[in-house]
């Protein structure tokens, strides 16, 4: 029993260690974050493999998720006879919630995974080690420009899914099912608001970039140097950003629709 | 990694993208367009009852969007909802005696304010008052008012 116990304490214990090192981590990424200015090369080298390779995914899966909702949509308002309103619900739902969260789970299964096991074999094959032995410091420069990539290239890809989703849902109301080409829009402009919809899932996608990427590095930076150790790096990354990205989304969603 | 030029080429390209998409939910997803960029003037109207009239409803002549409603209050002293209406200025030649309505968009749609252009020589200007105005139809008064009478009629039989 008191074994038991004792076990308990000890999980909670190390649990606590692994936040306070997170955030101790964060902060010093955070101080690395301006020493960027001089080597803009190094941040533009780390947005093309975690922006601009992601970008495939999602402007495919922004189409097919716009295409559903247009198809599903329209069956559900035909029956109330209001498939007019059908730019509305794809515009609505897309961009506060699909966008940012569909994005954010793609994003952390194509680049957080990519970051963490990255971070981790740098760290087993002791190239991080290395890095400090010649005075330089790993996470000025390996860690804050994937971060910094990361944090810009969330909203980003967000708003390009967004965009994209919008049309896909066009695309199969307007081209497919014939729900008239201005009331798609004209109801879409007419309810879809510029600070309350628009801004609001562009803050969601930053806070959203933020934990992924933050989550992703650190479980890499974090990894225990073996192989199993990687594996468990990458695996983690995606579960946590996924529990993050879901949870944050409610609590998110609860502070800016809730009132 | 690809050559630093074409990568340097594929990111601007993608920040770029993204800018995009952004400038295209601004403007043509949001109601971001239909502000009108126009000067306006402003008019009020005092209603018995505005129904679900809001902040930013549309003003309609025959149909066409004018402006906006900007201010809705209540006089307390004359029991009456006072709407201050934003009209652009290039529509700026009501008669006085134009009349303000408010309707219904569809069965369950929004509630807007219809102006009917009277006949006077005499046009409306900034913070002049409507002086004709009809209440938004309440369906619970018309249901309750078809009854009552429907009970009259089957009264006098």
């Amino acid at each position: 029993m008191l074994e038991w116990i004792r076990q308990l304490g000890r999980s909670g214990i190390s649990q606590f260690e692994t936040l306070g090192r997170a955030n101790l981590f964060l902060l010093k990424t955070l101080v690395g974050l301006p020493g960027l200015l001089r080597r803009p090369g190094l941040l533009v080298a780390q947005l093309w493999s975690v922006g601009v390779l992601s970008l495939l995914i999602i402007v495919v899966s922004g189409l097919f998720v716009g295409m559903v909702l247009g198809l599903q949509g329209y069956n559900t308002l035909v029956d109330f006879g209001a498939e007019e309103s059908l730019g509305v619900a794809v515009a609505l739902s897309i961009v506060r919630e699909l966008g940012p969260v569909v994005t954010a789970l793609l994003f952390a299964g194509r680049a957080g995974s990519a970051l963490a096991a990255e971070i981790g074999l740098m760290k087993a094959t002791e190239q991080l080690s290395g890095m400090e032995m010649m005075a330089v410091d790993p996470i000025h420069r390996v860690i804050a420009p994937r971060f910094l990539a990361g944090f810009i290239s969330m909203p980003l890809l967000a708003a390009i899914f967004s965009a994209v989703g919008v049309y896909g849902g066009y695309f199969v109301g307007v081209g497919l099912l014939g729900v008239d080409d201005g009331a798609y829009w004209s109801q879409m402009q007419d309810k879809v608001d510029l600070f309350d919809d628009i801004l609001n899932g562009v803050i969601k996608s930053l806070v959203f970039g933020w934990v992924v990427t933050w989550i992703a590095v650190f479980e890499g930076y974090d990894a225990v140097p073996t192989s199993e150790g990687v594996s468990r790096a990458t695996t983690r990354t995606v579960v946590y950003a996924a529990l993050a990205v879901l949870g944050l989304d409610f609590v998110l969603t609860a502070l800016m629709f809730g009132d | 990694m690809k050559s630093n030029k074409t990568t340097e080429l594929m990111v601007g390209m993608f920040i770029a993208a993204g800018a995009a998409a952004l400038f295209v939910l601004a403007m043509r997803v949001s109601n971001l367009s239909s502000f009108s960029a126009g000067d306006t003037y402003h008019l009020t109207a005092r209603f018995e009852n505005i129904g679900g009239l809001k902040v930013r409803s549309a003003v309609t002549v025959g149909g066409v969007n004018v402006g906006r409603v900007t201010k809705i209050d209540y006089d307390s002293e004359r029991f009456q909802a006072v709407v201050t209406l934003d009209v652009e200025n290039r529509y700026n030649r009501f008669p006085e005696d134009t009349a303000a309505a408010i309707y219904t968009a569809g069965l369950l749609g929004e509630q807007y304010v219809a102006l009917e252009p009277g006949g006077s020589e005499e046009v409306l200007k900034d913070g002049s008052q409507i002086e004709l105005t009809q209440s938004a139809l309440v369906l619970e008064k018309l249901v309750s008012k078809f009854l009552f009478e429907k009970a009259a009629e089957g009264e006098k039989k």
